[in-house]
């Protein structure tokens, strides 16, 4: 048998790991063991773990902070919502029509991301987070200002306050502040864990390519990056685009598992959410964002019968989370349980060796 | 091409050149060079020709501009005055990684790897433009990716190999020692296929049996991958022993070039490293 690498082993578990929990979820829930509050988190966790993925994609791959993630979540969002009820009649399947609305908002998203990063990517560090910070809420601004509306005319929208007045018949899709509403809730947990695996598939043979390690090398050092002939902004431009495309996708897959959405909920708390995961979960760690995200996005919910106290409780964790994982002394017992682990993977190893 | 040889060759019939170059295109040719910051003049006047596969050394004391002469040969800064020839095209307002892409590859002085990832990686990073796979062919993992990849291995640990530095394949650059980070930094120009590598100071940081290894690597390198070598280096022993021409410069402008003998007692050069004799230094005071 072809001998695997480390980076091989890393990412089979994490396949592994995701498929594990998503059987054990399934199995729970037609078995009518959870009850529907839990049941109501397993879509947004799913989203909320792509956009993890993807964000660390470019903070913890490529390095560069960016602070508009939910901008491009809520591009995703809406696209999807009038992609799909467009579609309603001509594609009556709810599943291919989600999935035709996920992949219309990462495209839009994933363009919109192109066009941004022209400008934006000549930027770096703070200016780049600064920057995608207000690229975040004027998405939102535009979002909460916009009304969508289909008629025997065709499609109608405008962002003047005053709102659209359609045709008899027609019907409004996503309505200024008051968001859309009367969405068809079609996201299922089952398209929401493909759309993980998808994400995987994509970050980590990215990562394991030849454009992974220019991405990876641009943020190790760009200057050494130029010499050996990467061409550093196209790089960063792909790592932009891929990562806008995942959370277009995720928004999209999040918007669907609601009866009305409105755009405040792609505000910047959205975008600091996705990023303390990211951050938490350990930067260019994959299988960390995931499970950060699910812990963390989990824990606020879980703790909704403390009321008012839950956010502090959810600080108070956070900054426990953060003293643990960074204190030198724990990263020491860490190291020392992984080297205990992969010896043991060793020894059978070589057993097998002997054996052969 | 041929036309073109013949335009630049009337320039360097100097003693040094190499046999087996004379004749041949310069891989380098460097005219008139100069570049101002603000009212400073740090580079003027700067010539050179390098052939195919020449080891040329590049002296002069500290702050003599000698690695903004490489960052102006490498497109990091744009020329104020004169042109850079990388094998006959002028690499004029191009960005750095199209200059890369000419035939040019160089170390820093101050070490540039790119820490986070393995030896093996760096050099593949190195090969980057030689890995002929798509992006698609890279996210989808597609059969293309496997050959590229394979092959891309294969020809990372020949060069790895070549420098000694195999057995360190899958550690962390950035916790190798310094020395054999200086190597794996040439071992990565060398991995974009160039026709010159600029050296920044090789031998900075190195004990003295390093240092001679890396002579006899030096010359190794040219000999077997035909490449021209252009380094700057304060270790005269390892300048003298290693280049067949010597440029010094001081004050962003050439004092002297020639072979090492000729360096070595060239009046101007021990003026500018030893100052002038004390008599001369008593009158300026």
């Amino acid at each position: 048998m072809k001998k695997l690498n480390r980076n091989q082993v890393k990412n089979a578990s994490t396949y592994i790991l995701v498929t594990a929990a998503f059987l054990i979820l399934q199995v729970l829930s037609t078995q009518g063991k959870l009850n529907s509050t839990t049941k109501g988190f397993l879509v947004p966790a799913c989203a909320y773990i792509v956009l993890a993925v993807s964000l660390n994609l470019l903070v913890g791959i490529c390095g560069e902070l960016s602070l508009g993630h939910a901008g491009f979540m809520g591009i995703g969002a809406f696209t999807g919502i009038v992609v799909t009820s467009l579609l309603a009649e001509a594609v009556p399947n709810g599943v291919l029509r989600l999935v035709m609305g996920m992949v219309a908002g990462g495209v839009l998203a994933g363009v919109v991301g192109f066009l941004i990063g022209i400008p934006v990517l000549r930027l770096r560090g703070d200016y780049l987070a600064i920057v995608t910070l207000a690229f975040g809420e004027i998405m939102k601004n535009v979002f909460g200002n916009l009304y969508l509306g289909v008629d025997e005319n065709g499609l109608h929208a405008t962002i003047k306050s005053e709102g659209l007045t359609l045709a008899e018949g027609g019907k409004m899709i996503i309505s200024g502040p008051r968001g859309a509403t009367g969405i068809t809730k079609l996201s299922t947990f089952a398209v929401g864990f493909v759309l993980i695996l998808l994400t995987l598939f994509v970050v980590q043979n990215l990562i394991n390519s030849k454009e992974g390690r220019a991405i990876k090398a641009v943020r190790d050092n760009r200057i050494a990056a130029e010499s050996v002939g990467i061409n550093v902004t196209a790089f960063r431009m792909k790592a932009f685009v891929v990562s806008a495309f995942l959370a277009g996708m995720a928004g999209a897959l999040y918007a669907m598992n609601y009866g009305s959405i409105t755009a405040s909920k792609f505000n910047f708390n959205t975008s600091i959410n996705i990023l303390v995961f990211v951050v938490l979960g350990g930067m260019g760690n994959i299988l960390g964002s995931i499970i950060s995200a699910t812990v963390l996005y989990i824990l606020p919910e879980a703790m909704r019968g403390l009321q008012d106290y839950r956010m502090i409780l959810y600080a108070v964790v956070l900054i426990l989370v953060m003293l643990f994982t960074w204190s030198p002394k724990m990263k020491d017992i860490i190291s020392v349980v992984t080297d205990k682990v992969r010896g043991v993977f060793r020894k059978n190893e070589k057993e097998a060796a002997s054996h052969e | 091409m041929n036309e073109y040889s013949k335009k630049i060759l009337k320039v360097p019939t100097v003693t040094f050149v190499r046999e087996q170059d004379q004749g041949k295109q310069p891989v380098l040719d460097v005219r008139n060079l100069g570049i101002d910051f603000g009212g400073l003049t740090a580079v003027d006047g700067f010539n050179i020709t390098i052939g195919p596969t020449e080891i040329s050394g590049l002296i002069g004391p500290n702050g003599a501009g000698k690695t903004t002469i490489f960052n102006l040969l490498t497109g990091v800064y744009q020329p104020t005055r004169g042109s850079v020839l990388v094998n006959g095209i002028d690499i004029k307002g191009m960005p750095v990684h199209k200059v890369n892409k000419l035939g040019i590859a160089r170390t820093f002085q101050n070490i540039r790897l790119f820490t986070d990832m393995s030896v093996l990686d760096n050099v593949k990073v190195g090969m980057h433009n030689d890995i002929k796979c798509s992006f698609f062919e890279s996210v989808l993992h597609l059969p293309g990716y496997y050959k590229a990849e394979k092959r891309a291995n294969q020809k990372a640990m020949e060069l790895l190999d070549f420098m000694g530095l195999a057995e360190f394949a899958d550690t962390k650059a950035g916790s190798l020692p310094y020395g054999v980070q200086r190597r794996l930094e040439i071992v990565r120009a060398l991995a974009t296929n160039p026709s010159v590598i600029l050296l920044d100071e090789p031998a900075a940081g190195m004990n003295p049996s390093e240092t001679t290894e890396l002579m006899h690597q030096i010359r190794r390198i040219r000999d077997t991958f035909h490449v021209a070598i252009f380094l700057i280096e304060h270790d005269m022993n390892l300048v003298m022993n290693v280049c067949e021409a010597i440029a010094v410069v001081n004050y962003g402008r050439i004092i002297a070039k020639g072979t090492p003998d000729e360096i070595r007692t060239n009046p101007a050069v021990i003026e500018a490293y030893l100052g002038k004799e004390e008599g001369d230094a008593n009158a300026e005071g």
